[in-house]
């Protein structure tokens, strides 16, 4: 069906724009033009080869650890309704021609265009090798690659990588999570060989082979070997070698896709890519190209996204008539950052020292695994770099570089490690450029907060899209926020509600100053109001922490949220679930039998959590003392599951039972979990013990995760799931036990004494000044002289325990409180209902209610145990 | 001297519990005569509301195991299960104008009072004598 694209009902003025292309760039030019006013001329209509929106193709990676689709999408809610963009996907273009100014979709429609954009990116090159297109291998470009490989790493076991650079190594990094046995071939006699110099490749790739990948360099693919079926079972080597392999991508470069272009006469490159001007216009003034098809005005083709942006906005401006000089795409910065599979590699400028005269500043010490050089010019100015294993200082030295400042400070200072050299503060100029993805300046920057009232970086980065692109500026722009700031004489807004105008960590030390110990004190001394729902638990966070008694006496139970209320988790239905501690996952079968005897009788749901514990899930209010005396009874305590404190330190077997174990990992765990248990924080704390490097408790993903080493113990710190997961940071290595659990009962209290509401400790560690740095250095060397404190507070909370369940059953007062009903104490709440699902109980749904009043007896005499 | 709290359903006053046995800032769940659940709470300063114990947006009779609180003058109560903030003089939310099934988002308030003749003093914004 063609649908003609110049309907009777639209004002006839308007003018036909096809954008052919709906990456990164594409989107970015949608963007672009969409908030130029002159972009109401056109109406818009974008040819989509994939069947989604643009997504984040630079974070591609992280699809295999969990992002989903939705989270990459680069396309806003609503965005393509309010601008009336008609987005045809899974339609791609399939010719163009240019004298009569129409293009041909896949689908056979026929759109007029008065001005086509060509954002048609590139295609991953695979070299021309016999075998290339057996079963098995694979290019690493979309979402749908991603699939396809993650389909075939199953029976695969061995996966190579045809190319070292960028992006063959997030392909290696996206193996080695799923699992298969990896190998990079790389032609070059260097790893990243476009980015890094000869020092800088030696220790990414010893880096990475640490890692478990194996490194072949100076190697050429000749062949891929398939077996019978036609799959891949090996690569031949230039070297006469065979590797054997089960699954293959090609990450050895890209190519232009300018067919399109080509096939209507446009003029393009030698090497490929359509030619375009300064205005990123093609030879026919109604053709644009931008990003990665495009050959720009100072002959070179971009492969980076940063690029592709900046002529997604020149490309934008012209079109809506608001073209200046300035906005002339003449060539762009081609700095990267990244961490690949773990490591930190950036380079920045004439990091090759290409420019005549260049000389190096050097420092590498393949001991810590960094190695820096700076590239400085005749002048003594800063013009590029390369840094591995260390990429801290890349905010600030790139645009430095990009700028071709004379530095202000020796360069030797700029690569020492922080401590040997008195780096200081390095000022960059306003016009330095601090985002290149978005080409903002650090005036920009300044402007926003100075003008505009931006006060946060999330602010900021609305306002002037700085940080918001490959986001390795964000850490800068943090610093620069904070100093106009400053500057300006702003107070910035940390209240933690409208009742206390002060932050968590300063409601912490008034307490601890003036020995306040209830909230009445506290809100009608230093607050306003009667507080809420937000002050009242960060305040009984704290008091708990200052030595207050049991969590439910006098008017702390006030404060309480359901759950620490109740010491149980509230569910959908308004029933609660009860998780016994269970230290370190270690039971004992009658442990066991007990948990199952007593969720059978009073009808529970039972589920294994992701923490090693048994959750019983389907407890009215007045049941939970019930349930609680039978599990005190046998040795149990609460698991503190409720309760922003301390959850659990998960285990491996260890060297007690596992082949590979060099320490006792249960033992240990069992430890720090009796020793922390009930301590309360700003957010809920996890932790693990791994046996041996291979981490199967998956220590790393935890607010402090412990890993034996065949010397002691590493300390990692700040690690989390969640939404946003990050993998923790080594605070410091082969401790010995003592010195071990020394160290985390600092950490756990200098954390809980200054962290925000909420807080996780990954977020803590980002934003406490200094960062890790300095987070060690009060741990580990006392750099405050708080340790004393911090000790005797630890000592403290241990030595004041008491599990809270006993202590409610210990307590008539606080047991009253356990009634569906104050004045019918021993009915159940009725509108707490549940279905029978595999063999267990549900929640009952809406509808269901009303056709089952009774509680489900699913398993086990209700009804006998409430008369008990 | 015990200071019974009562609830009122429209016909008749149901009785609750002792004032004392109300904890500052909390509240407590009550079945009226006709069945149904209401939330009862007593305040820093002493004032008792009652409002409805089903939190609108969860369909779950939880309302009286929320935190009591304030926003600028209004008296509140946050709902614990996804944490809208009503004001217990009238019972509106605060946060959200409907509940997810597309009802007000309000809960209704239930005359309350401790003690006949106590009633004026200790008795929240919302009371009606019968």
């Amino acid at each position: 069906m063609t649908q003609h694209r110049t309907s009777a009902r639209l004002p006839r003025r308007l003018k036909d724009l096809v954008l052919i292309g709906h990456g990164m760039v594409g989107q970015r030019f949608l963007e672009a033009l969409t908030g130029q006013p002159g972009s109401a001329a056109w109406r818009i209509t974008v040819l989509a080869e994939e069947p989604r929106p643009a997504y984040d193709r630079v974070h591609l990676t992280s699809w295999f650890s969990g992002t989903g689709v939705e989270e990459l999408s680069l396309a806003p809610p609503g965005f393509l309704t309010e601008h009336g963009i008609d987005l045809r996907l899974a339609d791609p273009a399939a010719a163009f021609d240019r004298a009569g100014q129409t293009v041909t979709t896949a689908s056979g429609d026929v759109l007029h265009y008065d001005a086509l954009v060509l954002a048609t990116g590139s295609y991953p090159f695979v070299p021309p090798v016999p075998g290339r297109d057996a079963a098995g291998c694979h290019v690493y470009r979309t979402i749908e690659d991603l699939e396809a490989i993650r389909a075939d790493a199953g029976r695969a076991g061995i996966g190579v990588v045809v190319g070292g650079g960028l992006l063959g190594l997030e392909a290696a990094g996206a193996l080695m999570a799923l699992g298969l046995e990896t190998h990079v071939v790389e032609f070059a006699p260097r790893l990243m060989a476009l980015q890094v110099d000869e020092g800088g490749g030696q220790l990414l790739r010893r880096k990475i082979e640490d890692l478990g990948v194996h490194v072949h360099t100076g190697a050429g693919t000749q062949a891929i070997l398939t077996s019978e079926d036609g799959r891949v079972r090996g690569m031949g080597l230039s070297d006469g070698r065979e590797l054997p392999a089960g699954l293959v991508v090609f990450s050895a470069g890209v190519r232009p896709r300018d067919q399109l272009a080509r096939e209507s006469g446009l003029p393009v490159g030698e090497r490929g890519g359509i030619v375009v001007d300064e205005r990123c216009r093609t030879n026919d003034p109604h053709v644009y190209a931008i990003g990665e098809c495009a050959l720009a005005a100072d002959g070179k083709v971009y492969g980076l996204v940063a690029p592709g942006y900046a002529m997604a906005a020149t490309a934008a401006r012209s079109l809506a008539g608001e073209y200046r000089d300035e906005d002339a795409f003449t060539g762009a910065d081609t700095s990267t950052k990244l961490k690949l599979l773990g490591v930190d590699v950036a380079s920045f400028g004439d990091a090759h020292g290409a420019t005549d005269g260049a000389l190096d500043v050097l420092y590498s010490d393949s001991r810590s695994g960094v190695y820096k050089k700076l590239v400085i010019g005749r002048d003594g100015q800063l013009l590029g770099g390369v840094l591995v294993g260390d990429t801290e200082s890349y905010g600030l030295l790139r645009p430095l570089a990009i700028g071709g400042k004379p530095l202000q400070t020796a360069p030797e200072q700029l690569v020492l490690p922080a401590g040997l050299g008195p780096a200081g503060p390095v000022a960059l100029p306003d016009e330095a450029v601090v985002c290149s993805c978005h080409n903002v300046s650090q005036g920009q920057i300044r402007a926003a907060v100075r003008e505009q009232g931006c006060t946060t970086v999330p602010a900021v980065k609305k306002c002037t899209s700085a940080g918001t692109g490959c986001g390795s500026c964000v850490k800068l722009l943090g610093s620069i926020v904070t100093e106009e700031l400053e500057a300006s004489g702003v107070s910035v807004d940390t209240n933690l509600c409208e009742h206390f105008a002060h932050t968590r960590a300063e409601l912490y030390e008034i307490v601890r100053a003036t020995g306040i110990t209830s909230f009445s004190a506290l809100i009608d001394g230093h607050g306003s109001g009667e507080g809420c729902d937000v002050c009242k638990p960060v305040v009984a966070s704290i008091l708990a922490g200052a030595d207050n008694g049991h969590i439910l006496d006098g008017e702390q139970a006030a404060l309480q949220d359901t759950n620490d209320h109740f010491l149980a988790n509230l569910q959908r239905n308004g029933s609660y679930s009860v998780v016994p501690r269970i230290p370190g996952g270690e039971i004992t079968p009658y442990g066991l039998i007990t948990i199952g005897e007593i969720a059978r009788d009073f009808g529970l749901y039972t589920k294994i959590t992701g923490g090693q514990r048994i959750d019983l899930l389907g407890a009215g209010v007045d049941q939970l003392p019930a349930i609680w005396r039978r599990l005190v009874d046998a040795g149990f305590e609460s698991g503190h599951a409720y309760g922003k404190s301390l959850r659990t330190v998960k285990s491996c077997v260890g060297e007690t039972w596992c082949r590979y174990g060099v320490q006792d990992s249960v033992g240990l765990a069992i430890e720090l979990e009796l020793r922390y248990r009930g301590l309360r924080s700003p957010h809920k704390l996890k932790s693990a013990v791994s046996g041996c490097a291979r981490e199967c408790a998956e220590a790393q993903g935890k607010d402090f995760g412990i890993i034996a080493t065949s010397a002691g113990w590493n300390l990692y710190v700040g690690g989390n799931g969640g939404m946003t997961p990050r993998h923790a940071d080594l605070l410091a290595a082969d401790l010995d036990r003592e010195t071990l659990i020394r160290s985390i009962d600092r950490f756990l209290m200098f954390y809980i004494r200054t962290a925000d509401r909420l807080e996780r400790t990954s977020v803590w560690l980002d934003r406490v000044e200094g960062g890790l740095e300095h987070v060690r250095a009060v741990v580990m060397d006392d750099s405050l002289g708080i340790c004393d404190e911090l000790d005797l507070q630890m000592e403290r909370h241990i030595g004041g325990y008491r599990d809270e369940w006993a202590a409610v059953l210990d307590d008539p007062e606080r047991l009253r409180r356990f009634a569906s009903f104050v004045n019918a104490p021993g009915t159940p709440d009725p509108a707490v209902a549940f279905m029978p699902e595999r063999g267990q109980i549900r929640p009952a749904r809406p509808g269901e209610n009303e056709q089952n009043h009774a509680p489900a007896l699913v398993a086990g005499a209700r009804l006998e145990v409430r008369t008990a | 001297m015990s200071t019974l709290v009562e609830i009122f359903d429209g016909t008749a006053w149901t009785p609750a519990c002792d004032y004392r046995d109300l904890i500052p800032g909390r509240g407590v769940a009550v079945l009226s005569e006709s069945g149904e659940q209401v939330a009862v709470f007593r305040d820093r300063a002493g004032a008792l509301y009652a409002v409805d114990n089903r939190d609108p947006f969860s369909g779950a009779y939880v309302i009286s195991r929320g935190i009591l609180g304030s926003r600028g003058d209004a008296p509140t109560v946050a709902s614990p299960m996804y944490k809208q903030v009503f004001d217990l003089r009238d019972g509106r939310c605060l946060d959200e104008d409907t509940a997810p099934d597309g009802t007000p988002a309000e809960l209704r308030v239930w005359p309350v009072r401790a003690g006949a003749a106590a009633a004026s003093q200790l008795v929240g914004a919302a009371v009606r004598e019968p």
